[in-house]
């Protein structure tokens, strides 16, 4: 008993300050909220960027502007390095999900905007938020990464949000993995057994859009094929910092525009 | 050594054509003497889009002499099975049957391993689809049955579990997956391997990113005759063994929740992350996406960076040591975990299991001794082995990896070669084949590419340590308190996505 005491004396506190202080530095390496600097872009007639994507998410709009579909987005930074006008750069932001599809889509330095939620809901969730995750046909990094927010280090039930066993309990479910054919039913029935009203959050870029294994006979293109999303979480697999970060966003404990507070 | 079989060394390409395409009772009974010798059986892959025959290659592995033995077949319409014999060979011969839609005989589990779904319907031709497998039964009294998934209650892959219970003793589990399956080796076929191809393999399993993409890079490098310098060979060591640390470390926290010790889980949940953030700090990614690329690697270490990880792994290590000695020193763990879900040599032999689960058995076994590349070739770990196979094994057999492999990547963090220029990755030469292996943290990584006539991918098999070993699972809980399973299922902590592809 001593022992474990000391241990736990020893080992010392680690749950982050955020939201009240600021979110721990991400690695130097990290690359988080993409960013377009569309003056620096040939335009029409460079393909570099748009040729290395290996999942097609950069897109060249009619207009000649440049668009990024972070809900694509595999943050591999091939076109950063391939670019030689250096028009594409990933800042260090993890502030990615978005509650709207199209809000996924990047052509500038845009800083993002609130995730909304119709009045009932954010009323019924902002205090407690009881989630079923299902996994559907991922690779289980996006699963490890959801499943890390309930260590000591971000703790997620002191914002009244955690992991529940059943869907019954449930207030919504966060789905992973790009919804395989096998996993369809699972899934469809989980959804169903949660009561109304829920909400549906979509974590990582093969829910979101089928990610990389979007166009395979064996699995969906995204899970708003299927079901009505409210939260999108990009990243392949997003850090747990942007997950933590769109979950109190939908909730409304954190606020991204001051004019909200 | 197996007559109709060639012998090849580790990432030793061969001519298909060299294989010599047995007929079907001939390589039966090559496989067989093999497998009776003691062989373990690395791959059963069909060849796809040989000439429109059907063909299938057995890989056999010897690890003394560290020899791999090929054998070819035609596809028979019936598949005589192997596998009451050499149960070992089981899930191949599952596979094979699914793919290549021949029948098993005499198997004694002869149901889809996956059941892959035909476009939009998840149905085959026989109308089997996934929830429809045909699950053992028993009856009497007492006796009943559990279901437990595809959904479970906590945060984990998809998979379907039935036990057959009698009172609380488990009789019988029987494992259905496939939920996981999103088609990656048929997207790999008749492609030219590229970026994407790599990020499909750094997505086979999420937590063994490392162990997969190196695995497929060591393949194409063999096959294209690239070296890759000795620099870019330690980091891959070193993020290889940042990967096994981590997942050993959340294994040893996860065990402890299991048995409701909370110290020991609620540290080591936190020190797993901070293995996985220095990960990050070499790519930016935790779990070490575009570290190994062909022909090398995506990042390197410039001193300040190696100084910072160094000073992180030095603290992280003191306190996992902590966590770790209240495991063994805590009584209420220790009557949890010993002899329970035990499993003698003997069955992890027959079942060929491999990685941890097999070594907590006493099986030496681990390819970085036994089929060693890079800087394993240069500095030698030692095998982690115990004897006896019960989830204390399991769990020891952990421990004694992570503070072998924190000082092996210490060493290597601190002794880098100098940097060389790295070749660029080029074609794949048309025809060959290859057996690539790699110690992944849940055991033996097999990857075998056969190329086709332009160079592309014509066959890919990538097998997870976690197909040999699910079975190994389902026979550790047998006679156990079904309350036991979590904690049995967690010290093997196997992959669904890797299994399932």
């Amino acid at each position: 008993m001593i022992h474990s005491l000391l241990a736990r004396y020893h080992q010392g506190t680690h749950t982050i300050g955020y939201p009240q202080e600021p979110a721990p530095e991400m690695p130097a390496r990290y690359q988080g909220r993409p960013i377009i600097d569309q003056k620096r872009c040939r335009g029409m007639e460079c393909t570099i960027c748009l040729d290395c994507c290996p999942n097609a998410a950069l897109k060249r709009e009619p207009t000649g502007l440049l668009s990024l579909d972070m809900g694509l987005c595999l943050f591999c930074g091939a076109c950063v390095h391939q670019c030689p006008q250096e028009v594409l750069s990933f800042s260090r932001d993890f502030r990615l999900a978005a509650g709207r599809r199209d809000e996924l889509i990047v052509n500038s330095i845009e800083s993002p905007t609130d995730v909304r939620l119709d009045q009932l809901r954010r009323k019924l969730i902002h205090r407690s938020l009881k989630l079923r995750q299902v996994s559907a046909g991922g690779c289980n990094a996006c699963e490890a990464d959801t499943n890390v927010l309930g260590t000591i280090v971000y703790d997620l039930g002191r914002f009244g949000i955690s992991f529940v066993a059943s869907p019954r309990h449930a207030d919504g479910i966060l789905v992973t993995g790009p919804v395989s054919i096998n996993m369809k039913e699972a899934l469809l029935a989980t959804y169903k057994a949660v009561p109304e009203p829920k909400v549906v959050i979509a974590t990582g870029a093969c829910a979101i859009s089928g990610g990389l294994f979007r166009g395979h006979p064996e699995a969906s293109a995204g899970l708003d094929e299927i079901l009505p999303v409210d939260l999108y979480v990009p990243g392949c697999p997003p850090h747990p910092m942007s997950i933590l970060e769109g979950l109190l966003q939908l909730v409304g404990l954190v606020p991204r525009t001051a004019s909200e507070k | 050594m197996i007559e109709g079989a060639v012998t090849v060394r580790h990432k030793e390409s061969v001519s298909l054509q060299d294989i010599p395409c047995l007929p079907f009772h001939t390589f039966q009974a090559a496989l067989s003497t093999g497998l009776a010798a003691g062989l373990f059986l690395a791959a059963l892959p069909k060849l796809y889009g040989r000439t429109g025959k059907k063909e299938v290659l057995a890989v056999l592995r010897h690890d003394q002499r560290r020899r791999l033995y090929l054998l070819r077949t035609e596809m028979p319409q019936q598949w005589r099975s192997l596998a009451k014999e050499f149960p070992q060979v089981a899930s191949f011969e599952r596979e094979l049957a699914e793919e290549s839609g021949c029948t098993l005989q005499g198997h004694p589990q002869p149901s889809p391993l996956r059941y892959l779904p035909q476009t939009g319907t998840a149905t085959d031709d026989v109308g089997r689809y996934i929830g429809s497998h045909d699950f053992l039964r028993a009856e009497g009294e007492e006796m009943h049955e559990v279901a437990v998934g595809p959904v479970h209650a906590g945060i984990i892959e998809p998979g379907h579990f039935r036990f057959l219970c009698y009172g609380e003793m488990v009789f019988h589990l029987e494992i259905s997956l496939g939920f996981q399956h999103r088609g990656i080796e048929a997207a790999l076929r008749g492609r030219v391997p590229d970026r994407r191809m790599l990020m499909l393999m750094e997505t086979l399993s999420g937590d063994t990113t490392i162990g997969h993409s190196l695995a497929h890079c060591q393949a194409l490098e063999a096959l294209a005759g690239i070296t890759v310098p000795d620099r870019a060979m330690d980091i891959r060591a070193i993020a290889l063994e940042l990967e096994r640390i981590a997942n050993h470390v959340g294994d040893l926290g996860a065990m402890a929740m299991d048995v409701g010790y909370a110290p020991t889980a609620s540290f080591c949940g936190r020190l797993r992350g901070a293995f996985l953030n220095i990960t990050a700090m070499l790519c930016g990614n935790r779990y070490g996406r575009g570290i190994v690329l062909p022909g090398g690697v995506g990042h390197d270490l410039d001193d300040e960076r190696i100084g910072t990880m160094v000073d992180q792994i030095k603290t992280h290590f003191a306190d996992v040591t902590e966590a770790a000695t209240l495991l063994w020193n805590t009584p209420s763990v220790m009557a949890r975990f010993e002899e329970t879900g035990t499993l003698t040599r003997k069955q992890a032999k027959d079942l060929g299991l491999v990685g941890p689960a097999a070594r907590a058995c006493g099986k030496e076994m681990d390819n970085r001794v036994d089929f060693p590349t890079g800087s394993y070739r240069r500095h030698r770990l030692p095998v982690s082995v115990w004897f006896t196979g019960d989830v204390y094994g399991r769990a020891l057999v952990r421990w004694l990896e992570i503070k072998r492999s924190v000082a092996f990547v210490l060493a290597r963090l601190q002794d880098l070669p100098t940097w060389e220029e790295q070749t660029p990755f080029c074609r794949l030469p048309a025809d060959q084949c290859i057996v690539s292996l790699v110690e992944g943290w849940r055991g033996s990584i097999c990857h075998v590419v056969v190329t086709g006539n332009d160079g592309e991918i014509g066959a890919y098999k990538v097998v997870d340590p976690s197909v040999h070993n699910w079975p190994g699972l389902a026979l550790a809980v047998r006679g156990e308190g079904i309350m036991d399973f979590p904690i049995c299922n967690k010290s093997f902590n196997l992959s669904y996505c890797g299994h399932d592809l």
